[in-house]
């Protein structure tokens, strides 16, 4: 089992959110659009230059930005 | 109420008659829809609040919505049938609140063809609620929801902290839901490319350009097919025979309708209030307004919109934004005063301050588009061109300063990409008939307005006196005639109108660039500077003025200069070279005076 930040996960990867960097703000946010601990999500499309990573967690797509991305914690699949 | 992008506005269009209103939540800049619709007799009020993801605001628009949930008989709760772990998180908040629920299953075909089952008498049970799968888009569903609007009972859960409502939700969905595994349809993978940025990039451009073209057909075609004719066939001998009887001259008829160009009433430089008062909006602006607004709902009801936010998010940070800014950017180009008004739901001050100010410099309306259109298209289609890219040039560079100059950072991108979708032609109708009627409350006021203050301007002299003032300077650093100072003071009230006033004085294609250009730049319309401050306070618009008065005379001086003939003088591009390297010189520090508080 190897973890890393969402970020650092290339395009059609997948992971498990096992937890966040960060407060409590910014985790309500990924919370109420779906992305919570135990959570599996595909990288649709990570760009490169520091542009937005794009999820697929269960039937929707989260975009997320570079920085918050890297406040997320996977065990990668 | 319920998550962003479930079809709440389709069940809500479903539901209501063509009283439809849009207003502002008192004391916020939030906007939400009210609409009326006749039940058992009597006429009952419903509202589209607007999305929110849980009851535990994260912004603006959302406090709104837990705001507006207190004055609810029946709350309606729409839910994404094929995202439903996510859309219960609201629903159980929903059921804490001690009001009556009705849940809607929307988008049931969608979940369906995606191999989603869910059971929803067993639902049902589990919420203790009304549970009705619907398909607003085809309006399968509808009836069964007006048959249950008498219900009233209220449930009172307490699913506890948040943790344990996640743990609720998800005993929930183990028992309602089933998964049938499917392969990936087209459209999955036509959504999946439009993402990434090798291919999304492209698909924008091509996007992008098709909209254009479209806007430009719509709006030419309803100008030569509709207003046009309407106005020469119909309106104008109307006009001539009242001028006649107004005997040709005098305080009233120039005041009604203007002065005659060679004896003959001329629409576009008259300006008496019933003939270029009333043709600039109607005969050369609303085609246009139509147009962009038609093309704009499609976009936004198709779910491309988010789309480009992701793609042009790389970009949007070098100017301190993110790339949901590049929504106000795109609403600016049919008015700004929507947005200016979307401007709220961005997250910090700095970056209001930066997207409200890009978008008020570099941003023309619709209506002024349209107008640079009319005069400059004779020239050529490369002089309108000269005009966008000198504005996109504008709006980097400023962005970049803005950027390195005020202290703070920008925040990070975060939203859901919803799928493609055919969107429902009556949405798409109702939303671009709101838009349209609120241009003519809005606009026509202002043109007729401006138009009287022009006449007294002339009229008493003052016209005169600024002209010998402010002209000179106009001349030296513009190379604009004396006379263009109307134009620019008209260009506080309506752009389209400032425009239309540079038509007769004969300006060559390269003055009407630096017209176009500086018209844009200098200073919002008045509507727009009204919203802003509202949304700024007024000290940051103070600052956001400075930034404009001094782009203005930077870029109207620089394009007076640097052109020549058909490109940049070498003087010219040494310029842009010098700027670039100062902006990337520029150090990161706490610019003081700069803080936006």
């Amino acid at each position: 089992m190897s973890q890393a930040t969402l970020h650092q996960l290339k395009q059609g990867e997948r992971g498990r959110i096992i937890g966040f960097i960060g407060g409590r703000g910014v985790v309500n946010k990924l919370n109420a659009l779906g992305l919570r601990e135990g959570k599996e999500i595909t990288v649709i499309s990570n760009s490169f230059l520091g542009g937005p990573v794009t999820v697929r967690v269960d039937n929707t797509k989260i975009a997320i930005g570079h920085g918050m991305a890297a406040k997320i914690i996977v065990e990668v699949l | 109420m319920g998550n962003p992008n479930v079809g709440k506005s389709v069940i809500f269009s479903r539901l209501t008659g063509t009283s439809v209103t849009s207003s502002n939540y008192p004391g916020t800049t939030v906007e939400y829809i009210e609409g009326k619709m006749k039940w058992r007799g009597k006429i009952v009020r419903i509202i589209d609040v607007p999305g929110t993801y849980t009851l535990e605001p994260t912004n603006k628009a959302e406090e709104v919505a837990v705001d507006m949930l207190k004055d609810g008989d029946l709350i309606v709760n729409v839910v994404d049938a094929t995202n439903l772990e996510r859309n219960l998180n609201l629903t159980l908040q929903l059921l804490e609140r001690k009001k009556p629920v009705i849940v809607v299953l929307n988008l049931w075909d969608e979940a369906l063809h995606k191999g989603i089952e869910i059971d929803v008498e067993k639902l049902e049970r589990y919420l203790g609620v009304p549970v009705i799968p619907t398909v607003a888009t085809k309006g399968e569903g509808i009836k069964d929801l007006i048959a249950r609007f008498s219900y009233r009972e209220v449930v009172e859960r307490e699913y506890g902290i948040r943790e344990e409502r996640w743990a609720a939700i998800g005993r929930i969905i183990n028992e309602v839901q089933k998964l049938k595994h499917r392969h990936h349809s087209l459209l999955d993978v036509l959504e999946d490319i439009s993402i990434k940025p090798v291919t999304g990039l492209p698909i924008a451009v091509i996007i992008l350009y098709l909209s254009f073209m479209i806007i430009r057909f719509i709006g030419e075609g309803l100008i030569s097919y509709v207003s046009e004719p309407f106005f020469e066939v119909i309106y104008r001998p109307l006009m001539t025979r009242l001028s006649v009887l107004a005997g040709s001259g005098g305080f009233l008829h120039d005041l009604f309708i203007g002065h005659l160009i060679n004896g003959e009433i001329d629409f576009e430089q008259s300006f008496g209030l019933l003939t270029t008062g009333i043709y600039i909006p109607l005969a050369s602006v609303v085609p246009y307004i139509i147009a962009f607004y038609f093309v704009l709902g499609l976009l936004e009801d198709t779910g491309y919109l988010p789309r480009l936010a992701v793609l042009v998010d790389n970009i949007m940070h070098k100017v301190g934004l993110h790339g949901f800014s590049i929504i106000p950017m795109i609403l600016g180009l049919g008015c700004n005063v929507p947005a200016a008004l979307s401007i709220r739901s961005l997250e910090s001050k700095r970056e209001k301050f930066i997207a409200s100010t890009l978008m008020v410099i570099a941003i023309p309306c619709m209506a002024q588009t349209a107008m640079i259109v009319g005069l400059l298209g004779s020239y050529g289609g490369k002089y309108i061109g000269y005009v966008f890219v000198i504005l996109g040039a504008v709006w980097i560079t400023v962005g970049l300063f803005l950027n390195r100059l005020l202290p703070g950072f920008s925040s990070d991108l975060l939203l859901e990409v919803p799928p493609f979708r055919v969107p429902s032609i009556e949405t798409v109708a109702k939303k671009l008939w709101m838009r349209i009627s609120s241009f003519f409350r809005e606009a026509i006021p202002f043109v007729l307005f401006g138009i009287i203050i022009v006449n007294l301007l002339y009229l008493s002299g003052i016209i005169e006196v600024l002209a010998a003032a402010i002209g000179p300077f106009l001349n030296v650093i513009f190379g604009l005639p004396e006379k263009a100072i109307t134009a620019l003071l008209m260009g506080f009230l309506r752009k389209d109108l400032a425009m239309g006033m540079l038509a007769p004085l004969n300006l060559t294609p390269k003055q009407l660039v630096v017209a176009s250009t500086v018209l844009t730049v200098y200073f919002p319309c008045i509507a727009t500077f009204s919203v802003l401050i509202r949304e700024l306070g007024i000290i940051n618009m103070f600052k956001s003025t400075l930034v404009m008065l001094i782009s203005t005379i930077l870029v109207g001086g620089f394009t007076n200069f640097a052109f020549r003939g058909d490109g940049l003088t070498m003087g010219g591009w040494l310029i842009i070279i010098l700027v670039l390297l100062l902006i990337k010189r520029l150090p990161f520090k706490d610019y003081r005076f700069f803080k936006i508080s």
